[in-house]
């Protein structure tokens, strides 16, 4: 079947099996390999994207739900300010080590930011329980939110 | 002469530098191995065994040939070369032939043109098994009567160390028998590869893995190729923590490319990831420990058996290292110290962050505690009384010579400040045990505190020498002078290759390093396994700077300088290995000069528990690490933090569930890793006395913290509940006495 997404604000379409999932759209129709595959079923987050604005799971959509609908991904953001605060102070706090989860929770936490520029630290932990990060224990995930978040009201203000 | 080296800020060794590859990863452009591509590009999947043990009589591959988009479908018969591969011993067929061992074990690989087809075709394969009767206990594997998996029997290694006279008195004995679970380590890029045909009859394979030339020695032989003709490349790697250490699709993306002429990529999913790398080895640990009224200890004696499942694998390090630590990081005059690595139709272990020190520690730690309760005396004292220095001898009779800052470790771990206490109830739900998901409004919390000290090897041991080939280059462009940096040493995630830039920037006084990508292009730099590349890669590194520096020098002589560019043309080029120093196996009884050296720890571990509901939160982990020097100050309290986020996985949730063989949680559904709402704070202490004889001082830092955090832990939870919780991972029927608690078994003979 074909399908039609626009991404990144860009109308793209593929010819696909059915089946096809949007992360399997993005990396192997597309080419857009910044969302990971690690889990294939909605527990990691490394596949977080937006759809329609939404955040989602890219592995729990099937490509045809984004029919006709917006799909941002991590490659999206280049010249998105809050997201490269988020990419600075991840690489500043020391939040990435082996990066495989890392686009996931550049994605979820602009998403977080976005609707709620001064989480508390339980609201964090709870808005991003959905990735998960093998390598960091989070201590620094954490300190980059804190930190983006800092640098965001600053620009803002 | 003057070469200046790179003052503060300047990147240099003993900063908190970013990581070279941050940027990358942070924007997603950074390429795994999961993401390669290439035009014409075949897709290989793996049909593996649903049995544990079973006779394979045919297997009909014409429904998978026939499936539209098929190209290839190989079996054990289309191995060219040699039909087995393995780290230590040749014994795990590349493709199963007559018999399977372990139910997940390759019977076929398939090409198609793409993984949906592959998927199918190997559904569509068809293997005639006749079931055999698995052998899936450890200790049911060593009475004579049980099954033999392999010629030699089911024993992997054995060995016992004795030390002094075992049979010492003791005033007091305490007892203890200790189990603990096999973890996953979990990495977040699967395993993954590309293989491309090459016009020389030869093969390209881009791969994530820990050791390039260990890969590369497995393979050749097996496509029956000279290893000139085999070249790996290292593509990005999400994780390893031993799970890399072993070939898992190497050998089949290489058979499939070479066959079908065309690039194949295999990239497994989780479920069968879980399937396709070795675990953490589940043990059974009983211990005695005497000592004098005054707390001295007298005498350990300990037996371990370790589930080493289907092949050897690195089990003969594990057990090796799980028995010369059994007696923990104590000095004790006498003791008898045995330990068995059994094979088992269980799915293959092998290496995972901690090697063996892991289950000994949870095992030794909580002989302590008991140790301390029967003395009536206060556990960290008993520790501190007892605890290993420089100058102490080991029982194995290796006289440590390095640092080992024991006392100050405990020290330093106990001072670091407590959380405060919490009422449960004014608080967010989110913070009680459980979560949003706590039914009770926190009446049977009980909170508690446990201490564990514990210890483990640097780089390989017994004999092993694994050096590290490094080759640098200082040049001159436009903008000045540049040095490059070629390994074959694997970034996986620890940051070696910024700990490479430092130590390049801080030799050579130059600002600008480039790191050349890894290959089998240049000789080994060994593994990035057990603590070692820091030490090892580091120290080669080092080395051909300090050649390239002294070329340098002599250039210059006595002229004025006015810029050392002026003396870079042409180029100053340097290849150096380093070696550490060279260490014996155990002889007959254990003794021998077996490790190159150590890294201890420290942790303590505050919980709180529901005490009707089984459920529990880490308030707080606080960690003293013996670092030697940190090179990388932010990247070595990561290496804590993250080792000891796997030690409370390891303690609290994490274990692969086995029935009959067949894995039952193979998905991150059911296998829970810690989130954010299970990692508490974690206070890390640095110890820093340099290490004398390796580069900078510097130990390895990746694993002590997973050493001790989980026995911590375990002992935070029985400070909590006054339960004996012997066996790792703690579940909720754990906490609320639901389990039977295992009366004191008598070890195997």
């Amino acid at each position: 079947m074909v399908v039609r997404v626009r991404v990144n604000g860009e109308w793209r379409e593929a010819d696909v099996w059915p089946g096809t999932s949007l992360l399997t759209l993005l990396r192997d129709a597309f080419g857009l390999y910044g969302s990971k595959n690690a889990c294939e079923q909605g527990e990691c987050g490394s596949c977080s994207a937006w759809l329609d604005r939404e955040l989602v799971c890219t592995c729990l959509v099937l490509a045809a739900q984004a029919t006709g609908r917006d799909v941002d991904t991590i490659e999206g953001l280049r010249s998105d300010v809050e997201s490269g605060v988020v990419q600075s102070a991840f690489v500043e706090a020391g939040a990435v080590q082996c990066g495989f989860c890392t686009p996931g929770f550049v994605v979820a936490v602009t998403d977080l930011l976005r609707h709620d520029p001064a989480p508390t630290e339980a609201m964090v932990r709870e808005a991003l329980s959905g990735n998960l990060c093998r390598c960091t224990g989070y201590a620094k995930i954490l300190d980059a939110v804190n930190l983006a978040a800092t640098r965001l009201a600053d620009v803002r203000s | 002469m003057s070469i200046t080296t790179p003052g503060p800020g300047r990147g240099g060794i003993g900063e908190s530098v970013p990581r070279v590859d941050g940027r990358p990863k942070v924007t997603g452009e950074f390429p795994y191995a999961s993401d390669l591509n290439r035009e014409g590009m075949l897709w290989g999947e793996t049909l593996r065994s649903p049995h544990p043990s079973a006779r394979i009589h045919a297997i009909d591959v014409q429904g998978a040939l026939r499936t539209p988009g098929v190209v290839a479908v190989l079996l054990a018969a289309d191995v060219p070369g040699r039909k087995v591969f393995g780290l230590d011993a040749l014994d795990q067929p590349v493709l199963a032939r007559e018999v399977v061992r372990y139910a997940g074990e390759p019977v076929a690989i398939v090409a198609a043109e793409d993984h949906e087809l592959a998927r199918e075709a190997v559904r569509r394969i068809v293997v005639d098994y006749e079931l055999l009767e698995p052998v899936t206990d450890m200790e049911a594997a060593l009475r004579p009567d049980a099954p033999k998996l392999h010629p030699g029997g089911n024993v992997v290694r054995d060995l016992e160390i004795r030390h002094g006279d075992p049979d010492a008195p003791a005033d007091v004995w305490v007892e203890g028998y200790y189990e603990t679970g096999m973890q996953d380590q979990a990495p977040l890029g699967p395993e993954a590869g590309l293989a491309v045909p090459a016009q020389d009859g030869g093969v390209d394979l881009y791969v994530a893995t820990q050791w390039l030339h260990a890969d590369l020695e497995q393979i050749a032989p097996c496509l029956r190729l000279p290893e000139e003709k085999v070249r790996l490349h290292l593509s990005g790697v999400g994780g390893a923590f031993g799970a890399r250490e072993d070939v898992s699709m190497q050998i089949h993306a290489c058979l499939l490319a070479l066959r079908t002429g065309r690039p194949v990529k295999i990239a497994y999913a989780r479920q069968e990831s879980f399937y396709g790398h070795v675990h953490r080895h589940p043990a059974r640990i009983w211990m005695r420990h005497g000592a004098r009224r005054d707390g001295t200890l007298v005498n350990v004696q300990a037996r371990l058996v370790m589930d080493g499942g289907a092949y050897t694998s690195t089990s003969p390090a594990v057990i090796g290292n799980a028995t010369t630590f059994a007696a923990g990081p104590y000095a004790v005059p006498n003791a008898r110290l045995r330990g068995t690595a059994v094979f088992t139709n269980n799915l293959p272990c092998g290496a995972m962050r901690g090697f063996g020190a892991v289950q000994a520690c949870i095992a030794y730690e909580a002989q302590m505690d008991r140790l301390a309760q029967a003395l009536g005396m206060d556990p960290l004292a008993l520790r501190l009384k007892n605890a290993l220095h420089t100058g102490s001898v080991l029982p194995t009779g290796q006289v440590i010579h390095g640092a080992a800052p024991v006392r100050e470790l405990i020290e330093r771990c106990a001072a670091l400040p407590m959380p405060p206490d919490e009422s449960p109830l004014d608080r967010d739900p989110i913070r009680l045990p459980g979560g949003a998901g706590h039914t009770s409004h926190g009446e049977a919390l009980a909170r508690g505190v446990g201490f564990a000290v514990g210890y483990k090897n640097l780089a390989y041991s017994e004999g092993f020498d694994d050096s590290s080939e490094a080759w640098v280059r200082l040049s001159r462009d436009a903008d000045g002078a540049i040095a490059e940096v070629k390994t074959a040493a694997v970034e996986v995630g620890q940051g070696l290759d910024t700990i490479v830039t430092q130590i390049a920037r801080t030799e050579l006084g130059v600002d600008r390093v480039v790191l050349r990508p890894p290959d089998t292009m240049i000789g080994s730099a060994g593994s990035s396994s057990a603590s070692r590349q820091t030490m090892m890669t580091g120290g080669a590194v080092q080395l051909a700077c300090q050649a390239v520096r002294a070329e340098l020098e002599r250039r210059i002589g006595s002229h004025a300088v006015p810029d050392v560019v002026e003396f870079l043309d042409p180029p100053i080029e340097a290849i150096r290995t380093y070696h550490h120093r060279a260490t014996q196996p155990l002889d007959h009884d254990g003794q021998g000069d077996a490790h190159v050296t150590f890294a201890f720890g420290a942790a303590r571990a505050v919980v709180e528990v529901d005490r009707e509901l089984g459920l529990v939160r880490v308030v707080q982990l606080a960690v003293a690490q013996d670092v030697g020097r940190a090179l990388n100050p932010q990247s070595v309290r990561g290496q804590v933090e993250g080792g000891s986020a796997q030690g409370l996985g390891f303690a609290l949730m994490e274990e692969i569930e086995l029935h009959e063989g067949r894995v039952r949680n193979a998905s991150f559904t059911d296998y829970l890793i810690p989130t954010t709402l299970d990692m508490p704070p974690v206070l890390s202490a640095l110890v820093e006395e340099p290490e004398p004889g390796v580069p900078f001082g510097a130990k390895g830092v990746g694993e002590p913290s997973t050493v001790v955090v989980p026995a911590a832990v375990l002992a935070a939870l029985r400070a909590a509940t006054g339960r004996a919780l012997e066996r790792a991972p703690v579940k909720p029927d754990d906490l609320v006495g639901l389990r039977a608690i295992p009366a004191l078994r008598r070890p195997p003979p």
